[in-house]
């Protein structure tokens, strides 16, 4: 190759504009902001540096709301979504008839509007003065008490929630499972049959080591999305998430900035901050662990 | 004689036990299926109810006798959801096409031109692809806000224009294709810019493909950034009208007129879906394990 430096920064130069505007600049703004007391958005000035940004948000109580309710989805959607996408994944791989009809169907979710979807799981679970819903209709055919699932019990919106969260995360997960499971070659399978290895053997012998990337990939991931949930609230409990008991990190974040209760970079700069800090540490946690347990 | 019966004994076994695993496997990918369909059943199935109908129906009826289409014409007539979809659509494919033209500059000029600073400036970008986008989108709030782009398309669509994930994909492709290529064009005398748009890009279709796909999901889907940045409903994408509608519109009362806004905002990815299924899966999949 020659050399043309002029040339290769003109191919550059948009993207390092675009970058530079509004990834690296903000970068070193957000942190600028968290540090400045008191920043008043209207005349642009503050009185102050210091962490009484991160000592306010750490003691407002919506946050510390938030952040229970972020790990609670995180804790409760990431381990359940990977281990259901498994078993579906490992369903669509003994399976011949019906294979491509089932693939279609579990693929929806990733390509529909969450946000429009939402609607629909809350018309399910809602219970008005006209009916009880859908989910509550089938609840008392049990004989069990019909709940409010959009506006009562704490857990019984966390249900729907993690519900609703499961339902959406879960396609893109069977999608990568199940053509990672494909592509284990039927040599090692042939090979243990020959040595009469039971399936449940062959499962974490074979199928689990050799998939093991791409699950760990998906926890990973799937820890990063989760922690980062927000519209998928919205979806359900709508904008107003704090007087819903609903709100997450995110929606802490946003709801400082802009909004009835907005008008605080500072404060979102430091919880977004926050929330970086617990990201990175959990990814870190995770590269750990797989370092471990994943055979490359 | 009593070994062969055996045989046939184990073999018979085996075929039941292979039975009721596959009855069983069927059984559970039936049940998560309907679980997957049953909401967009019950969107359609609520959106061709009628609003006293729905109303009066305590106990919720899996049938819309007789069926009426009069939410459909409500919600592009008492409410704009024709306008949101156009805006949308605008939004969508500018967005797109923006991303496209950023990211085959950029990928040409890691994956082919040698000058200072190259690996340096790609470390610096893969770097990039670490930071959350709340955390810069605090500040894009301001710096829009301040450029008096709210209620723009400019300022919904320049933030996110940019992406390293999509350049990294490219310029990884881009760097497969064999270099004697570039030399047998250049002797030619054909230009890079020529080379670039008549050789690499229609090389790595699959890859382009992959990006238009990923991209026009996150857009149609996009919120977050649209919510922030537009108040005046002129300028609302679906996500957002469908918020405000539930909110304040009439979507609050009249859950049949708002089921047939899901419907006309979800139909247009679906039926892009089902159209080119095998496209859109192996993309997503592709862009998926590359990340």
């Amino acid at each position: 190759m020659e050399d043309n430096n002029k040339k290769a920064w003109l191919y550059l130069l948009p993207a390092v504009l675009f970058l530079g505007v509004f990834m690296v600049y903000p970068l070193v703004d957000v942190l600028i902001y968290s540090f400045e007391e008191g920043f008043d958005f209207a005349s642009q000035s503050y009185y102050g540096t210091g962490l009484y940004n991160f000592s306010y948000v750490l003691h407002d109580p919506y946050f510390l709301r938030a952040v229970q309710n972020t790990f609670i989805i995180v804790v409760i959607t990431v381990p359940l979504s990977t281990f259901l996408a498994l078993m579906i994944s490992l369903g669509l791989s003994r399976i011949t008839k019906l294979r491509e009809l089932f693939q279609t169907i579990f693929f929806l979710p990733y390509v529909t509007n969450t946000l429009a979807v939402g609607l629909v799981f809350m018309i399910l679970f809602k219970k008005t003065a006209y009916t009880d819903g859908l989910v509550n209709m089938v609840i008392k055919l049990f004989g069990a008490n019909a709940i409010d699932f959009i506006d009562g019990p704490y857990w019984a919106k966390m249900f729907v929630m993690c519900f609703y969260t499961v339902w959406v995360v879960l396609p893109f997960k069977v999608l990568l499972l199940t053509s990672a499971i494909a592509s284990v070659g039927d040599i090692y399978y042939n090979a243990a049959r020959v040595d009469g290895t039971p399936p449940g053997r062959m499962f974490r012998r074979i199928t689990l080591p050799m998939i093991s990337p791409t699950v760990f990939y998906l926890v990973i991931t799937g820890f990063i999305g989760a922690f980062k949930a927000y519209s998928d609230e919205v979806a359900i409990f709508g904008t107003d998430l704090n007087s819903a008991g609903m709100n997450t990190i995110v929606g802490y974040v946003y709801d400082m900035l802009y909004g009835t209760g907005g008008g605080f970079p500072s404060f979102a700069s430091a919880a977004a901050i926050l929330l970086f800090a617990i990201i990175m540490t959990i990814t870190c946690i995770n590269l750990l662990v797989s370092r471990k347990h994943v055979h490359y | 004689m009593e070994n062969t019966s055996n045989y046939a004994g184990v073999k018979e076994t085996e075929k039941k036990r292979k039975a009721i695993e596959n009855a069983l496997i069927y059984a559970g990918l039936a049940l998560w299926a309907i679980l997957v369909i049953f909401p967009f059943y019950w969107m359609i199935l609520t959106s061709f109810k009628s609003y006293a109908s729905y109303n009066a129906e305590y106990v919720p009826r899996f049938l819309a006798l007789p069926p009426t289409f009069n939410n459909f014409l409500n919600v592009f007539t008492t409410i704009s959801l024709g306008k949101y979809l156009v805006n949308t659509v605008i939004y969508t494919v500018l967005t797109t096409a923006l991303l496209l033209i950023i990211a085959i500059l950029s990928a040409f000029a890691f994956a082919r031109l040698n000058f200072k600073g190259r690996d340096l400036l790609f470390t610096l970008f893969l770097s990039l692809m670490m930071i959350p986008n709340e955390l810069v989108i605090i500040t894009n709030f301001v710096t829009v806000t301040d450029l008096g782009m709210r209620n723009t398309f400019l300022g919904l669509i320049l933030p996110s224009a940019a992406s390293v994930f999509y350049i990294y994909l490219l310029k990884e492709n881009f760097a497969a294709i064999p270099d004697e290529l570039y030399w047998a064009a250049k002797v030619d005398g054909t230009k890079d810019m020529r080379y670039l748009m008549k050789v690499m890009v229609p090389m790595c279709r699959p890859t382009v493909i992959t990006i238009i796909i990923l991209k026009v999901i996150e857009c149609w889907n996009s919120y977050v950034w649209p919510r922030l940045i537009t108040d005046d409903p002129a300028y609302f994408l679906v996500s957002n009208g469908i918020q405000e509608l539930r909110e304040n519109g009439m979507g609050r009362e009249n859950i049949p007129a708002m089921m047939a806004a899901v419907v006309v905002i979800s139909l247009p990815l679906i039926v892009l879906f089902l159209v080119f299924r095998k496209k859109i899966m192996a993309g997503v999949a592709r862009g998926g394990t590359k990340g």
